[in-house]
């Protein structure tokens, strides 16, 4: 710890996806005083491990693998110079901006950050999360650890295997298992609808006959040592199993993909509100957080459906990020905005304020569904007045909805005190 | 030949052999499980029990107050976590009121210190999440919170310091005489000594038995108390619980039991040492002594009946949830002596709750005693070293003392486990220790690394490589709780399906 | 003329339309079911000659970094060949340092295609 604090324009913590499009863009808004703070030893996040294809879509105009689409962030990180420590833990930010850091290299250290740009990511659920009944042996993993065991260490968790959720990593999972010589028996999702992409169904489970039994969930595991077999029950409306519906699966691995959830243990103690829905920060049209100066983005946000909407929101953090340390800070900091209310089906909104005054001319709006929905319009009210109405065919909460709000819409407005973004049936 | 072997390498085991590492003597304990604190000892509420509970004149009330008074003292020649956070015991109705007054005469006549009865207001000061119907509640400022992972582990590392021997996955099979004392048989092992002590736990009974199918009518030691050479019988009696993030761990400040009324006995709310809010537990009596599964109905017993004392709990914050036997005998106190008509055969049995509270006294009681039969004299002074340094804990260390750490070795800046903050040199540290950590949960217990929100998630890759490398095994040998439990069972593509049946089932479309 | 269906979900979007599609002497003749173009273009194909990318890894020696490469078909190739892919990949093992794009196994299972890293290593 060296005694004097370094200081640095933009501190960015996170190498994932959302970190090193946040900090690229804030280099490309003029500010070239950007350090990336990262935990693994190389850049590039859980990317690293998601080595199957449809990154980029968006983005790029072709389908890359994890791997393929971070390096292309690495690259135009590596063009601009933009300085990363790696293999370095971020322990805490304070809400005046000091970042603490721990690495084997050089100890605890502290920096005096302009601004923060918080891209921290996500995590799983873990099955105990769920209070599933049973033993506690080894064979129970979370999908991403046995994403990471298979993908990075080339080890195979399980020779058959039940899975548990039906999000996307679980249904990667169900393909990558199957091709490295493990049986899937089946994928139990609780809803009665997956909270996967189609295209996953029809590739990662159909094309191998792997079923996939919506509404069941495990309601026991069985096995001291390694997993022996799991009970699978149907669940009623309320998602309570019921009895007599149980069938007993003999397996060695129990993978779960049961949810994810932003990481904002730094975040919290930054002093920055939380959302109690998404779990991620509360943050304004510039991806500001409750505390000045630190700014959000990617899965610490809010959990994203396709990672493209992850370096696009990033790059707007990291650009937003770059504009506050340019402009007097003092200056940027003032008022909160506008409250977005987010109703009738809208589970949240980000951002979840809007300053008019300080938004640029047009505004992505992101927002996810609570059920599943067809021929629903998406309507937008400013106070009680519907400025936008626009009919989605089907909408689902596994995927993520925007709108796009003009700031010359809001501004006509006087006294405007709240925004509305809900679903209507007409 | 060994002058004492214990079976048994729990709480209890553990300190019997720290105690009797004072004399000079050499012991040994054998271990069913890979590990020491796989038992009873593993799974409880990890609360110092202040001793008001336990009926005066037991040898429970007794050893209970005794052990709350040296858990704190050992706390710090041993370092492992224990904070006297206090408890109370909440009355949740006026009618139940004379109980309230019925155990604070029962604690003092057991010699708790401090305890009286707090009134609603000062309760409500106390714990702010208290439930709206609670009128009043016992306080015992000695009562506390300790980590049974922490304390079994130094007891053992303190013991095996100072010249104890452990055997693990040594399940004991027979007792045999010798010629000069015992024979204890674990599967082809053998180990002779000179006495032998019963600290088996749930398997206590079974032992027991063998113990007392040996008696031959040797007489008793005046100095020593006996147990009845008749049959035992311990029930497996079950505990299930929740485990709260650390979010939720400051939902009450002190160890809230609910004082029982005719609608049962409630569960305990307590913060644990790891910061984490415990809630539990039921008690089932079973059968089957391995059966640590939760239940449903179990897990929501505990759900509805945390709701008496405290409000809001918020079980959503749940990380884990597991269940744990206590040795129940229905007489429900310690039974601990020579088995009558043997000589050197020893029962340290039915170590049920306040047994880990009652742990270090139960080491003092029962090494003294075998000390005593055995003839064994202290060792010269100086010689037994009572302190055991501590597993570093970064959770609580200042930057400015973690930055010294990484001076003096740089893996304390390379953090394996984000939720608990542990270091590879925690974790090298406790591989390299004796006994050993060598699976995945013996890491866990000494280190805390995979006990946060995300349960290894991230870690669990992290720490078999550390494992691989530090024990030169491969990661197929890894393991999550000794053999039988290993994390991987191959390696990718090394057996796939043959071309007939490649897409069987698949491509039905 | 032997005529069949086949019933398929549409993977383009979240709709996921249920698409019949009817053949005849494995000729498609119709798709129904499809609320775009992109529906009848996707029945048309999976029926007749459905296809993936496969993506898997090999180990690597030599890199200081990874213990495995992740790698991918180049092209799609046909679904019934997945298995086949990864079979021929049991063995291969990469040869430090690996770019994105190297070539891991040239023509992999007779398809042409061939299987290239997806990571440097």
């Amino acid at each position: 710890m060296s005694a004097a604090i370094e200081r640095r324009a933009i501190v960015v913590v996170g190498g994932g996806p959302a970190g090193l499009a946040a900090a690229i863009a804030a280099y490309e808004a003029g500010e070239h005083d950007v350090l990336i703070l990262e935990r693994d030893t190389q850049l590039g996040g859980i990317l690293n491990q998601c080595i199957h294809n449809g990154f980029g879509l968006h983005t790029f105009k072709e389908e890359l693998t994890g791997p393929e689409y971070a390096q292309r962030f690495i690259d135009r990180a590596d063009e601009l110079g933009i300085e990363r420590r790696l293999g370095t833990m971020v322990l805490d930010i304070s809400s005046e901006r000091v970042v603490t850091t721990v690495s084997a290299a050089n100890g605890i250290d502290r920096i005096q950050a302009g601004a923060v740009v918080l891209a921290m990511g996500c995590r799983e659920r873990p099955r105990g999360a769920l209070a599933t009944p049973g033993y506690r042996p080894a064979g129970v993993y979370s999908a991403g650890t046995a994403q990471r065991l298979v993908n990075i260490e080339g080890q195979l968790p399980g020779r058959e295997v039940v899975i548990l959720g039906s999000g996307d990593i679980g249904l990667i999972m169900a393909r990558r298992m199957t091709l490295e010589g493990a049986h899937v028996a089946c994928v139990a999702e609780i809803m009665p609808y997956s909270g996967g992409l189609k295209r996953n169904i029809v590739q990662c489970l159909d094309d191998f006959g792997i079923p996939l039994l919506l509404s069941h969930t495990v309601v026991d595991v069985e096995g001291r040592d390694r997993v022996e077999a799991v009970t699978i029950a149907q669940v009623d409306e309320r998602l309570k199993p019921i009895p007599g519906t149980e069938v007993r699966y003999p397996c060695d691995t129990l993978m779960l993909s049961v949810g994810l959830l932003p990481e904002n243990e730094l975040s919290r103690e930054a002093g920055v509100e939380l959302s109690p829905v998404t779990r991620g920060p509360v943050v304004d049209q510039s991806l500001q957080t409750s505390v000045a100066g630190i700014f959000a983005c990617g899965n610490v946000l809010h959990v994203h459906d396709l990672v493209d909407f992850v370096s696009q929101e990033a790059a707007a953090a990291g650009t937003q990020a770059a504009r506050y340390v340019m402009a007097d800070a003092e200056e940027a900091s003032a008022s909160r905005g506008i409250p977005v209310a987010a109703t009738d089906g809208v589970r949240y909104t980000v951002p979840s304020f809007i300053d008019p005054q300080r938004m640029d001319d047009t505004l992505t709006v992101r927002f996810r569904v609570a059920n599943e929905f067809r021929d629903r319009y998406v309507s937008v009210y400013l106070d009680d007045e519907r400025i936008q109405h626009r009919k989605k065919r089907v909408m689902a909460p596994g995927e993520m909805e925007q709108v796009v709000l003009k700031r010359a819409d809001l501004l006509a407005r006087e006294g405007l005190s709240q925004i509305t973004v809900k679903l209507e049936e007409a | 030949m060994y002058d004492v072997v214990i079976v048994g390498a729990g709480v209890s085991g553990c300190a019997i052999a720290r105690e009797l590492a004072r004399y000079d003597a050499s012991v040994c304990v054998i271990e069913r499980a890979e590990d020491v604190c796989c038992g009873t000892s593993k799974a409880n509420s990890a609360i110092v029990h202040a001793g008001f509970d336990a009926q005066p004149g037991s040898l429970m009330a007794k050893l209970n107050v005794e052990g709350n008074r040296l858990m704190y003292e050992w706390a710090r020649e041993l370092n492992f976590a224990v904070l006297p956070v206090g408890s109370l015991v909440v009355c949740v109705s006026e009618e139940t009121r004379p109980g309230l007054d019925e155990l604070l005469a029962r604690g003092q006549a057991n010699g708790v210190p401090d305890l009286r009865i707090v009134e609603r207001d000062e309760l409500l000061a106390m714990e702010p999440n208290i439930a709206d119907e609670a009128v009043a509640a016992l306080w015992a400022p000695t009562g506390g919170i300790v980590d049974p992972f922490g304390l079994t582990v130094a007891l053992a590392e303190n013991a095996a310091a100072n010249g104890v021997d452990f055997r693990f996955n040594a399940a004991v099979t027979a007792v045999e005489r010798t010629s000069a004392g015992w024979a204890v048989h674990a599967g082809d092992d053998v180990v002779e000594a000179r006495a032998v002590v019963n600290a088996a736990g749930v398997y206590a009974d079974e032992l027991h038995g063998m113990f007392v199918a040996l008696a031959d009518g040797s007489p008793a030691s005046e100095a020593v108390p006996t147990v009845a050479a008749e049959p035992l019988q311990i029930v497996p009696r079950k505990g299930e619980y929740y485990l709260l993030d650390t979010t939720a761990g400051a939902h009450v400040r002190h160890t809230v039991f609910m004082l029982p009324t005719a609608m049962g006995k409630g569960v305990l709310v307590s913060p644990t040492v790891h910061g984490n809010l415990i809630v539990g537990p039921t008690a089932t009596d079973i059968e089957d002594k391995e059966a640590v599964n939760t239940t449903p109905a179990g897990l929501a017993e505990v759900a509805s009946k945390c709701s008496l004392t405290v409000k809001d709990v918020p079980l959503r914050e749940v990380i884990t949830t597991f269940a744990g036997l206590r040795a129940h005998q229905e007489k429900h106190d310690f039974v601990i002596g020579e088995v009558a008509g043997t000589r050197g055969l020893f029962d340290c049995a039915a170590i049920e709750s306040p047994g880990l509270t009652s742990a270090p006294a139960i080491g003092v009681m029962v090494s003294s005693m075998v000390a005593t039969r055995l003839g064994l004299a202290h060792k010269p002074e100086g010689s037994f070293d009572p302190t055991r340094p501590g597993v570093v804990n970064l959770a609580i260390t200042s930057f400015d003392d973690w930055d010294e750490l990484c001076r003096q070795d740089s893996k304390f800046g390379n953090i394996i486990c984000r939720c608990c903050r542990v270091s590879e040199a925690q974790i090298v540290d406790v591989i390299h220790r004796n006994p050993a950590a060598t699976s995945l949960d013996a890491i866990k217990r000494r280190t805390g690394a995979t006990m946060g929100r995300c349960q290894g998630g991230f870690c669990t890759p992290k720490i078999m490589e550390i494992l691989e490398r530090e024990l030169g095994v491969d990661a197929s040998e890894v393991t999550k709780r000794g053999p039988g439990s290993e994390l991987v069972v191959g390696r990718n593509k090394d057996r796939l399906p043959q071309p007939a049946g490649a897409l069987e089932g698949g491509d039905a479309r | 003329m032997a005529q069949e269906t086949r019933e398929l979900i549409c993977i383009n979007c979240p709709m996921g339309c249920p698409l019949t599609v009817t053949l005849e002497d494995g000729v498609v003749t119709s798709v129904s079911g499809n609320t775009c173009p992109r529906g009848d273009a996707y029945g048309r194909k999976e029926v007749t000659n459905p296809t993936r990318i496969v993506t898997t890894t090999v180990p690597v020696d030599g890199s200081a970094t990874e213990r495995m490469v992740s790698v991918k078909t180049a092209l799609d190739i046909p679904k019934g060949k997945i298995f086949d892919v990864v079979r021929e990949l049991s063995g291969v093992r990469a040869q430090a340092p690996v770019e994105i794009g190297d070539v891991v196994l040239a023509n992999v299972a007779g398809t042409g295609v061939d299987v290239i890293a997806t990571k440097r290593a």
